[in-house]
């Protein structure tokens, strides 16, 4: 296998580096103008000269190699670990010029450590707008490396960084042995102990020695013992962790002054507010900042219903169509009745969310993209915490809203344990995009579509309560979570608020295809692979009754009419398949909450991921019913009646059980094994299945019974 | 300068101050890295309700802190 020579990007949150990474390596890694997008490292190739290739890594941002939360912890890792497989070759800090001291810091870090580095000058443009300039060429005979000017979102000077990188990249690699200039000499802060540290473990560079001893006991790659011997080294010569780290870090800016005091220019435009901080004027308000945020709210909940209709009632119009034409070119067979109402009906049940799916994701890029969500954080965190939660939970439980795993990531931003748990734990709970399709339909059947308050449809409203409810029920499983946990540790919010961006529309789009495409192929595979197993299971049962039962019902009812005798023959034999069987199996379990054992089956198959619910349903439907015409999902679910007492099924107390049973339920494999990973173990993933299950079941018992 | 009573969270928006000392060691190593250093002007820009985080201006950028974290950073 061929090794490439490997580059780090390192750099503050927020800075630019996976914009960079994107712009070097081709590939899609997630930007949003927020800190603390990227959690965890990212490697991509990227050609700089012709006959050169490097290998990129994309890291979190971190603001110093004293990390505070899990996601700032992989750069330490990494930087302290030359054995470490990612060890980078050469790193690439990635700086925000428009606040250039702070962003410096963390580089004279990293060049301390001995590493070979350039600087990139990202944010130039907004460093500009500011009325900083920056003097490059000075900048880089201060600091001795190569400063190379980018612009990381539109491409600017990344063909500059290429050629930087392909010129200075080490041939071999060569440990600098901290012969390079270093910014502050790091032995004069525990002269002893950097010496005891050099010599017992190898360790040549002043830097990294002191941090073995800052930080001993979270490296990974340190065995007991040796976290042992660091200790008595601590205790031996009186190491003050805090004292010294902030001796150092005071020292590092008093060095980055000195350095860069003249190659910074600021232009004294005094008390010219800039754009950022009026807008912020309005959307931190203590009053309109609220207004905004639920009016943002109710807006993406009415396009998520109202403006979606339309090219949903397309699609789902257009896919009956090709289900009758197919029926009426094909002839009858039984892969012709596989392939129109097994497979084309399941997949109908998941096509026809794509519009409102895409609205979903469009809405939530625009949010993170343009910055609004870093204030969203600012105004909730006071809320959050009253329940056992933190400002920052708020993006892990917003990006809830369209899929629960990658929301489930997003909270190693969060630095205090506990708040990081109990998020995890009820972030599932947040409506994920995969309950649109159940909520679409069932508030389609049961709440009528009226307009209310002169613009607001009611539909809209009703699924914005469902959201609603689902966020209710976080915030109070987090409550439980908080007086149910002992307290660990103390948490911080103290965070960067970016200034706003003009979302970059493409990226939006590329977004929005992807997340599209991600949800159509998923659970494309599942109703596929179930749409088989359905349609086998519904169409053969266990003896020869299915072939009785046409003799069966003209026994029982002589005076049907030819069509209605089709009907009931087809609908007698699915109860007496495999399937139902199966359904009538469990019946029992879930009568109390209101259905039926068709429900039964579809319930069972969305276990492993919920949106495959109405696609079953309507390849049961399909297969249970002899109608000649092909219906939209809709339509058979409205003629769906209770075979006793001929009354239709879905009820309103139907409808809303099954919304408050999908609402709570954890149906969802990817998502428990995430929890699985991120709290390394199955104790709490368990957990959470057993409590939303109970929840969800209880709670739609309670509806239920309620309103019947 | 004798008046290290005043800290951020007592600011009123658009208020300034200089940052003096910190009152909490844990938290001075987290600000400090974020370059709230003694010495640095600081500017209050907003404030959230019932106690909530605020915004202040410091070296260049806004940051967003909670109140009883701003209280940790005393002014002069
Ligand atoms: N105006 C401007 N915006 C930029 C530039 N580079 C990146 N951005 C924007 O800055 C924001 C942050 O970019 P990211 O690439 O996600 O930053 P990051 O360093 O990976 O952030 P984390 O993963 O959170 O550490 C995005 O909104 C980018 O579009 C630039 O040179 N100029
Ligand atoms: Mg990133």
């Amino acid at each position: 296998m061929k090794t490439y020579a490997k580059i780090a990007l390192v750099g503050n949150p927020n800075s630019g580096k996976s914009s960079l990474f994107n712009q070097l390596t081709g590939l899609n890694q997630k930007v949003g103008n927020f800190p603390g997008v990227t959690v965890d490292k990212k490697t991509g190739i990227c050609p700089i000269t012709p006959t050169t290739s490097v290998q990129i890594i994309d890291l979190p941002g971190t603001y110093s190699l004293y990390p505070k939360s899990l996601d700032e912890r992989v750069v330490m890792d990494i930087m302290a670990n030359p054995k470490d497989k990612s060890y980078p070759d050469m790193v690439v800090v990635v700086v925000d010029a428009a606040s250039l001291k702070r962003n410096l810091l963390l580089f004279t870090e990293i060049r301390d450590l001995g590493l070979p580095v350039i600087l990139a000058l990202n944010m130039l443009d907004v460093a500009k707008d500011s009325g900083i300039n920056i003097d490059k060429s000075l900048l880089q005979k201060k600091l001795q490396v190569p400063v190379v000017a980018i612009n990381a979102r539109t491409g600017e000077g990344i063909a500059d960084l290429k050629n930087t990188i392909a010129q200075h990249i080490p041939a071999t690699k060569e440990v600098t042995n901290g012969k390079v200039h270093s910014f502050i000499d790091a032995s004069i802060f525990a002269p002893e102990v950097v010496g005891q540290i050099k010599d017992v473990f190898g360790v040549h560079n002043d830097y990294l020695a002191i941090q073995y001893a800052h930080q001993a006991e979270s490296l990974p790659f340190l065995s007991l013992s040796e976290k042992e011997q660091i200790e008595q080294l601590r205790q031996k010569y009186n190491f003050k962790h805090s004292l010294l780290q902030a001796k150092e870090t005071i020292a590092r800016y008093e060095r980055i002054d000195e350095l860069i005091g003249q190659a910074i220019r600021e232009e004294q435009k005094e008390e010219k507010e800039d754009l950022s901080t009026k807008i912020d004027k309005v959307l931190l308000h203590p009053f309109w900042g609220y207004v905004v945020f639920f009016t943002v709210l109710l807006l993406m909940f009415q396009a998520i219903f109202a403006w979606a209709s339309y090219p949903q009632d397309l699609i789902d119009g257009g896919i009956a169509a090709l289900n009758e034409y197919l029926q009426s070119v094909l002839p009858e067979s039984m892969l012709v009745s596989l392939l129109t109402d097994g497979l084309i009906a399941g997949i109908g049940g998941i096509l026809i969310f794509v519009p409102q799916i895409a609205i979903l994701f469009a809405f939530i890029a625009i949010l993170e993209e343009s910055g609004y969500m870093a204030r969203v954080v600012v105004l909730m965190d006071k809320w959050m915490r009253k329940f056992g939660l933190n400002g920052k939970s708020v993006v892990p439980l917003m990006s809830g809203m369209a899929c629960a795993v990658p929301a489930i990531m997003a909270t190693r931003n969060i630095d205090n344990w506990k708040d990081r748990l109990i998020t995890i734990m009820v972030t599932p709970l947040m409506s994920c995009s995969a309950r649109i399709p159940i909520y679409t339909i069932l508030i389609a059947l049961v709440v009528p579509d009226t307009t209310v308050a002169g613009f607001l449809n009611l539909q809209g409203i009703a699924l914005m309560a469902m959201y609603l409810l689902g966020f209710l029920a976080a915030i109070f499983s987090a409550l439980l979570m908080k007086v149910i946990l002992k307290a660990k540790g103390r948490s911080f919010l103290i965070m960067e608020v970016p200034v706003y961006k003009m979302p970059r529309w493409g990226n939006v789009g590329i977004t929005i295809i992807e997340k599209v495409k991600a949800f159509v192929l998923e659970a494309g595979k599942i109703i596929i692979a179930i749409s088989i197993v359905l349609w086998v299971m519904a169409s053969y049962g266990p003896s020869d009754k299915m072939e009785r039962a046409e003799a069966e019902i003209k026994t029982e009812k002589p005076y049907l009419t030819e069509e209605a005798l089709a009907n009931e023959v087809a609908s007698r034999k699915l109860e007496y398949s495999y399937a139902g069987h199966f359904g009538k199996w469990m019946e029992p379990v879930i009568k109390p909450l209101g259905y039926d054992w068709k429900i039964g089956i579809a319930l069972l198959t969305s276990f492993a991921a919920r949106e495959v619910f109405v696609g079953t349903l309507s390849t049961i439907y399909s297969v249970g019913s002899d109608t000649e015409d092909t219906e939209t999902i809709k339509e058979r679910m409205l003629k769906e009646t209770h075979a006793d007492t001929g009354l239709p099924v879905y009820t309103p107390a139907l409808a809303f059980s099954l919304l408050i049973f999908y609402a709570f339920a954890m149906q969802c494999m990817s998502t428990l094994a995430i929890v699985h990973r991120e709290t390394k173990g199955w104790k709490w993933p368990m957990i959470q299945l057993f409590y939303m299950t109970a929840l969800a079941y209880v709670s739609a018992f309670v509806v239920y019974n309620l309103l019947k | 300068m004798a008046h290290p009573q005043k800290s951020i969270a007592d600011m009123s928006i658009g208020e300034k101050g200089v940052i003096c000392c910190f009152q909490d060691e844990d938290m001075s190593l987290k600000l400090l890295e974020m370059g709230c250093l003694p010495g640095t002007e600081v500017k209050m820009s907003n404030k959230t309700p019932f106690g909530g985080p605020v915004c202040i201006k410091v070296s260049g950028y806004a940051l967003s802190l909670r109140k009883d974290e701003a209280a940790t950073i005393m002014i002069r």
